[in-house]
């Protein structure tokens, strides 16, 4: 690993400044992919601003919902009464995501900025447009198993592999961030980004700017939720795909409201908008839910080692409707 | 990055300030590009240089230590390296295997993939800090009663992720405890007896 400076700033603003002001200069908070990645080579880092001294840890309510700090551990929102409560999806995917150790260190911010699995990004003898733009995509013509079937470009076909996101997208999440131009917030679905020419960038966050909070506003879906992860063992592996479905459904069995989001299908969590205006007004049965599923599926395209996604992603969103109507 | 170096903070009368400068300004004809852009930055926090060792302090097994370390040095690496706490494993390196699980501030985590000096004013346990001296951990007796170890390398990550499930409230049954001890692999397949040995354990309902 290459050396680095490294800081470690109990002001906001001075954390903010120190990254604004370098390129090479980066924040780290649990360091869970970030440590990893740069074992790797994958990144170097000059500097190393650690925000893990600033007060961004809390969980709280207000304004219509729940405030989750951006260092918040993974373990403490999956465990907190009041998102269990009132987010109860939210507690599900990231439960499904990681290992328990992993889970203490890995924070919200952090979560949601975890960089690709593709194995292309990570063996830093092969192309990838991702970390070095314009050296191609090894798994355009590779192994592409895991890859995605939805909003990918010829320069990149990598997925994000955060299991929070997918949950927090379908949530209606909004991102606040604070950088050196002030404070601003950001809708979780414009987070992350798509590859298009540049897939090395992952989100729409401007330097030095960082994540204090994730707000998850109230809603009616606290009791009819499911998150269905599909992976290659029962636990701690990265999702082949997932599904986070949410309902809201009414004493005759008719959906008043429904949130549907997928994972390890494309390049940023996918929303599932058109699928869920569909549902809404239907009775919750599995007719519906295959309805559902097909117009979700709609403009999926795979490569040669992942067409399995276009059969497992139907059936998923199926298992995870069924699912989240009955509990 | 700049590799000119600038006159830091001429206007800065700060004595904190003066003695960083003038230590950062003496090194600089010696050093590489990240020493001089830290003088540039005038960060108001303290700043290690990369030629610089961090200090940290820690308690380790209850004993607090007073170190120094440099920034790249995983917690994991500390412990092995320069404490000779040689119990904690380095299996894969990467955060996949869990043979490296210690509990810092009583919550276990893997010691690979931090950094030691993200845990400045912690405490730490390892594998080592377990027994009472000679008398063993109830899970260290229970891991020798049902056999939950083959080869051994894994054990000491097991047993600190093994303590911490029951302590979390997650040994409730055969397959929470599967779901969670997942973080930690055994390459010979001892999850039977692991698991058993945890039940047994939470069963016996002692203070772990």
């Amino acid at each position: 690993m290459n050396q680095f400076q490294y800081s470690r700033p109990t002001k906001q603003q001075a954390a903010i400044d120190a990254v604004a002001k370098d390129p090479n200069a980066a924040f780290i908070a649990g360091g869970t992919n970030l440590v990893d990645l740069m074992k790797r080579g994958v990144t170097s880092p000059q500097k190393l601003v650690d925000i893990n001294r600033l007060p961004l840890g809390k969980i709280e309510s207000q304004n219509n919902g729940l405030r989750i700090g951006a260092l918040a551990l993974n373990s403490a929102v999956a465990e907190d009464r009041q998102v269990r409560e009132k987010q109860p999806l939210l507690a599900l995917a990231l439960n499904a995501g990681a290992s328990p150790q992993l889970r203490n260190m890995a924070t919200v911010g952090g979560n949601m900025l975890q960089r690709t699995r593709c194995a292309y990004f990570y063996d830093t003898t092969m192309p990838c447009n991702k970390r070095q733009p314009g050296t191609g995509c090894g798994a355009l013509e590779g192994v592409n198993r895991m890859h995605a079937i939805f909003g990918f470009s010829d320069k990149c076909i990598a997925v994000h592999p955060s299991d929070m996101s997918v949950a927090l997208v379908a949530l209606d999440a909004v991102v606040q961030v604070s950088g050196p131009k002030g404070n601003r917030s950001i809708p979780f679905a414009d987070f992350h980004r798509l590859p298009g020419d540049t897939p090395e960038k992952d989100t729409n966050l401007a330097p030095g700017e960082l994540i204090t909070a994730v707000d998850v506003p109230d809603g009616p879906f606290t009791k009819h939720v499911h998150y269905q992860k599909v992976r290659e063992r029962a636990s701690y592996a990265f999702a082949l795909l997932s599904v986070a479905a949410a309902l809201d459904i009414d004493g005759s069995n008719i959906i008043k409201a429904a949130r549907l989001a997928m994972g390890g299908v494309a390049h940023k969590p996918w929303r599932l908008t058109t699928a869920e205006q569909m549902l809404v007004g239907k009775p919750a049965t599995e007719e519906t839910f295959r309805q559902a599923a097909d117009v979700a599926m709609q403009g999926a395209k795979s490569f040669k080692h992942n067409a399995y996604k276009l059969k497992l992603g139907p059936n998923a969103i199926v298992q995870a409707l069924k699912t989240a109507a009955a509990a | 990055m700049n590799t000119e170096p600038e006159n830091a903070s001429p206007h800065d009368d700060s004595r904190r300030t003066f003695l960083k400068q003038s230590t950062l300004l003496t090194a600089m004809a010696l050093v590489p590009g990240p020493v001089v852009s830290a003088a540039e930055a005038k960060l108001d926090e303290r700043v290690a240089e990369a030629i610089e060792q961090v200090p940290l302090s820690l308690k380790v097994n209850g004993k607090k230590l007073k170190l120094s370390v440099e920034p790249r040095t995983t917690l994991l690496d500390l412990l092995r390296e320069q404490l000779h706490l040689n119990g904690t494993k380095k299996g894969c390196d990467y955060g996949q295997c869990g043979a490296c699980t210690v509990h810092v501030d009583g919550q276990r985590v893997n010691s690979c993939l931090s950094f030691a000096v993200m845990h400045d004013g912690k405490e730490i346990t390892t594998i080592e800090g377990l027994a009472d001296g000679d008398k063993l951990h109830p899970m260290q007796e229970a891991f020798v009663k049902h056999d939950g170890f083959q080869c051994g390398y894994c054990t000491p990550g097991q047993i600190m992720s093994a303590v911490a499930c029951v302590r979390e409230g997650h040994a409730g049954s055969e397959g929470e405890i599967r779901e969670y001890m997942s973080g930690n692999i055994c390459r010979c397949g001892a999850y039977s007896n692991i698991v058993a040995a945890i039940q047994d354990v939470k069963k016996g309902g002692q203070k772990v």
